[in-house]
């Protein structure tokens, strides 16, 4: 196969070898988690800074503009400088929050894209935790995050942030449904929730031909629930700036708003990640029917590039939604969940579970 | 069932509106040779500014330095919030009668709005609007203006 060359397998296999036969088991296990945590770290620092960047360029294209230019060239430095600006400044604690609550409620948030991130398959051997339910650690940890912004906004003792808090409560404890909803889709179809095997099985073809019609329509309400549930725009009235300053994240400042800021960013990276595991094949590579050479050349393309290239196509997706559509009230964003999306969820479930029986798809 | 299609209707409806509204931002990223921000220090010499934009009050002079003010003190009356102030004085002409004209069209840039209404009443269109922008000056005297030149006069054929 092509993909073996690229494999990271001997590297993580060589790595634990070199490591268990000189130290003991305990350590061994010790050094490997400092390892992945700080690559993690790392990883989520770095990346968060760029979709930043890459947000604000894309956002200035779509309006004409241009985007940050000063620092740096073509302003690259600016999220760096910005980031530097945030550590500096001052922690302010409000007089009249509940301290403890309001102290705890950013580590919550920035808790969970860390734990998401460890089941995501970066490309080929390159995945910290392979569970036989990743699907489901996936959905259930996301869900956490909501505890924070419900803290963030109720700790805060302020009408915004309250509002804020609330508004993004509901939203993401409606929006989780149709994600959960739509994963369970291509879980019928998969036949298994072990995100590796999910991915592997797409060699053949990625599951958005395979599964085509019911498929779609997954993947579809899996971008639409997956911006809702990342609090970006359109659906970004839980710190909607011309009604409630900032929602929920209003009375906080320095690092603990870079914690709230950087969530959202890796928690749409999350998304994405997702999107291209379950619908678009992880980190194989574009196959199309038997055209040998072309699949050839594709092959050649490294698993961890095709990882990022369709991860920053979602992305781009999701901000192009954001840039292009207005702010839905509250309302409108509980009609859409649970009068169009949800049904359409049910319906199509019901469809992949008739296709799958019946052997129609590929 | 009637209502059940018009739900049917309304998704594809929606989607084929959010598509639209997505055709048109996409038309934006894809032409960046169209975007409107100027690189405004690093283009100063090349940098045109439109027609209709208002950044001083001037008095055009030809280049026998005269220009078209009669001094009849229209834009003063007009400006609302003063910041024209006409000096005139009198002079005798060759006919040896008592001519009243300009001595100081004094412009302050630091009270103007750009409202442009003393342009607008002007009867001789003496004054108009240039294009500079660039006014930040270390001394708030310097934002008063003699729009007149030194040693200019009234062009031949103003109306008085």
């Amino acid at each position: 196969m092509a993909f073996e060359k690229y494999d990271f397998t001997p590297l993580t296999q060589s790595i634990h070898q070199g490591l268990i036969e000189n130290v003991s088991p305990l350590l061994t296990l010790i050094i490997e988690w400092t390892i992945i945590g700080v690559l993690f770290l790392l990883f989520i620092a770095v990346f968060g800074l760029l979709l930043v960047y890459v947000e604000r360029k894309v956002c200035a294209a779509f309006q004409q503009r241009l985007g940050p230019m000063r620092v740096g060239p073509w302003g690259l430095l600016q999220t760096i400088a910005d980031f530097v600006k945030l550590l500096m400044k001052e922690l302010i604690t409000p007089k009249s929050v509940d301290k403890f609550l309001y102290n705890l409620a950013p580590f919550i948030v920035i808790i969970v894209p860390f734990l998401t991130i460890s089941v995501i398959p970066f490309a080929p051997g390159l995945q910290a935790l392979d569970f036989d339910i990743g699907i489901f650690f996936v959905t259930a940890v996301s869900s956490v995050g909501v505890i924070g912004v419900l803290l963030a906004g109720w700790a805060s003792n302020n009408k915004y942030s309250l509002i804020g808090g609330m508004r993004s409560g509901a939203q993401i404890v409606s929006y989780e449904l149709s994600v959960g909803m739509s994963l369970i889709t291509m879980v019928i179809m998969a036949g298994t929730m072990q995100i590796s095997e999910i991915v592997e099985l797409q060699r053949g073809g990625w599951f958005l031909f395979k599964g085509h019609i019911p498929a779609i329509i997954a993947f579809f309400v899996f971008v639409v629930a997956g911006t809702a549930e990342t609090n970006r725009g359109p659906f970004d009235l839980a710190e909607a700036e011309s009604e409630l300053t900032a929602g929920f994240h209003t009375e906080y400042s320095g690092i603990k708003f870079a914690f709230f800021f950087l969530a959202e960013y890796i928690n749409l990276f999350i998304v994405a990640a997702m999107a291209t595991i379950v619908f678009l094949g992880g980190w194989m590579p574009f196959h199309f029917g038997n055209f040998e050479g072309f699949n050839a050349v594709m092959d050649f393309i490294p698993g961890l590039i095709w990882f990022f290239l369709k991860v920053f196509g979602i992305i781009f997706l999701i901000m192009w939604f954001k840039w292009t559509f207005p702010r839905l009230r509250i309302d409108q964003i509980l009609t859409l969940e649970w009068k169009y999306l949800l049904p359409i969820n049910l319906f199509n479930i019901l469809l992949m579970a008739t296709m799958v029986l019946l052997g129609w798809h590929w | 069932m009637k209502s059940f299609f018009a739900y049917i209707a309304e998704i594809f409806s929606a989607i084929w509106s959010l598509l639209t509204g997505m055709k048109v931002t996409a038309k934006y990223f894809f032409t960046p040779w169209k975007n409107v921000t100027q690189q405004y220090p690093e283009n100063r010499d090349t940098l045109v500014m439109y027609e209709r934009f208002r950044g001083e009050v001037i008095m055009p002079h030809n280049e026998n330095n005269e220009h078209k003010c009669t001094g009849c003190g229209i834009c003063e009356i007009n400006c609302p919030n003063g910041s024209i102030e006409i000096i005139s004085k009198s002079i005798v002409n060759e006919e040896g009668k008592k001519k009243r004209v300009i001595d100081q069209h004094i412009y302050h840039l630091s009270m103007c709005t750009f409202c442009n209404l003393c342009v607008k009443t002007c009867p001789s269109d003496a004054i108009v609007m240039g294009q500079n922008f660039e006014h930040a000056y270390w001394n708030r005297t310097s934002m008063t203006k003699v729009l007149n030149q030194p040693g200019s006069k009234i062009m031949e054929g103003i109306k008085e």
